[in-house]
């Protein structure tokens, strides 16, 4: 028996400004896969996860998130969006950040957390690595810290799905290692998608990897063709290759 | 004049009680206008009250009935346009703005006679604050506290992260209308305390210090409801004393306090 794709996008088209931002997209992400979706900036990856997330609905072509429309799935799916897009000096405590992933499944006018809430806010924070920090203020974090909060807001939730959007842009080089191993774990469990410019980020731990530049360069393994990255940047980049265990990248020229 | 003689006059007991009220629901609301920044909102909120304002002259019914019809009105018109028309808030919020004080002008030119306590809807004047408008405080203000207590969590999140909030399915559009007459409700109290000009300093200036002081919202809503009394306070005092406009000397004292926590912020 087959299993359902976790998340199923066919033929979508998007303008914006009679701009065409994304091309005949389809994509199929089935349970356990860890997927990539590299590209430039530009390249309407943000874009396409928020056409996932029925943020932006589309000019032609269907989303399904297992198995159903966008605006009725979406909260099975742990969204992770760019750091960039938050308002750090908001006063809030990291555990009540990562609470707030809880009220969409609360019904009623007078949505309170229980004791059992503040357990799997906890939880989530642990996994992450940042259980200390529980009752720090998001705003004393570090952009590394941050970004783990912000993940174990998606994960609180106990989602089907990860969709992350570019999350290592302000993870700092120190805790950079910490910060793959816990992504790394996590993929053990979890099906993910990952979208990112900085193709160093791919790790041997990536199943499934596709380029997207308006339209989609799908390749139904971890294997990276230097075609499929030519096309969707344009120019020629480093590819992955096979056979290292941790970096897949071919190694950078010595420098001079 | 002693502290004492002043306190016994009703106007002045009537006075104090409405500085509370309005502090409550500033202190409240103004955190979620500071930590959202919906300032220039509330600003074009306030000035559209002035519509209302003209509108209760020219009907002959009471002004701040008509500020409360107005606010509301342009609270919801920007908060539909916002979403509707894809309009940037910040046209909006001008349009609205000068829309309302427009038509409070043609309205005040078109009733006969004059408009006896205009200067005060303008400027503000808490030592005529009469019993009926205090009852009408007092109402907003219950108003404002039950939906707030009810709706926190919600609005924390949707303020926060509004994206968030909408692909967890929260009631993102409805929570933010809400939110948008809350600010209407608070402005058509802080009217009869600084007046529609002053309104946004008393709204942001009590909150913009909380904020100095504390990460939690909770807390922050709390002091900057406690400032707000402090502020008002002094400043119905000092006007009473100096025989000076209150509103604007609760206003500069607010500014005055803001300024100290600046500066003290500056040399740590």
């Amino acid at each position: 028996m087959a299993a359902e794709p976790v998340i199923e996008v066919e033929n979508l088209w998007l303008k914006k400004n009679n701009q065409v931002i994304l091309e005949g997209i389809n994509l199929r992400v089935m349970p356990g896969d860890v997927y990539a979706i590299l590209g430039p900036n530009g390249g309407g990856k943000t874009t396409l996860l928020k056409v996932i997330l029925g943020l932006i609905t589309p000019d032609r072509g269907t989303v399904r998130i297992l198995g159903g429309p966008p605006r009725e799935r979406r909260h099975l799916i742990g969204y992770v969006p760019q750091l960039r897009t938050f308002d750090f000096s908001y006063p809030i405590s990291v555990r009540e950040m990562v609470l707030s992933g809880l009220l969409g499944r609360k019904a009623g006018l007078l949505k309170t957390f229980t004791d059992a809430d503040t357990a799997l806010a906890d939880k989530a924070l642990a996994t992450m690595g940042i259980a200390h920090l529980a009752n720090r203020a998001i705003r004393d974090l570090s952009g590394g810290e941050q970004q783990r909060a912000v993940i174990a807001r998606a994960l609180v939730g106990d989602p089907q799905v990860l969709l992350l959007d570019e999350p290592t842009v302000f993870v700092d080089a120190s805790t950079e290692t910490r910060f793959y191993d816990i992504l790394e774990n996590l993929t053990r469990s979890m099906t993910i998608v990952l979208v990112t410019h900085d193709i160093g980020v791919i790790a041997s731990h990536v199943t499934k990897v596709a380029c997207l530049n308006r339209r989609l360069y799908t390749h139904e393994s971890r294997e990276l063709t230097e075609d499929m990255v030519k096309e969707a940047y344009i120019c020629p980049v480093d590819i992955i290759a096979h056979g290292q265990p941790h970096r897949v990248l071919r190694p950078h020229p010595p420098e001079e | 004049m002693t502290v004492l003689s002043l306190l016994s006059y009703e106007f002045f007991q009537n006075a104090l009680l409405a500085g509370v009220l309005a502090s409550i629901a500033c202190g409240i609301i103004g955190t979620i206008v500071i930590i959202r920044r919906m300032v220039a909102i509330s600003g074009g909120i306030s000035h559209a009250a002035f519509g209302g304002i003209g509108m209760g002259y020219f009907l002959g019914i009471e002004p701040l009935l008509g500020a409360l019809g107005f606010t509301i009105g342009a609270a919801l018109t920007m908060g539909e346009l916002e979403q509707r028309a894809e309009q940037h808030m910040d046209t909006l919020i001008g349009a609205v703005w000068a829309t309302g004080m427009a038509i409070g002008i043609l309205f005040i030119y078109l009733t006969p006679g004059f408009a006896p306590d205009l200067f005060g809807y303008l400027f503000g004047n808490i030592l005529l604050v009469p019993q009926g408008d205090l009852l009408l405080m007092l109402v907003l203000v219950a108003v404002i506290v039950i939906t707030v207590g009810l709706l926190f969590n919600d609005l924390v999140a949707v303020t926060f992260d509004q994206e968030y909030a909408t692909v967890i399915n929260l009631p993102v559009e409805r929570l933010m209308l809400a939110l948008l007459v809350l600010i209407a409700l608070t402005v058509v109290m802080l009217i009869q305390v600084v007046g529609i000009i002053l309104v946004i300093a008393l709204l942001t200036l009590p909150a913009a210090i909380s904020r100095e002081c504390t990460a939690q919202v909770k807390t922050m809503m709390l002091y900057a409801v406690l400032f707000g009394i402090a502020f008002t306070t002094a400043g119905i005092f000092i006007s009473a004393f100096l025989n000076i406009p209150s509103g604007a000397t609760i206003i500069l004292v607010s500014a005055a306090a803001y300024g100290i926590v600046l500066a003290k912020k500056q040399f740590e």
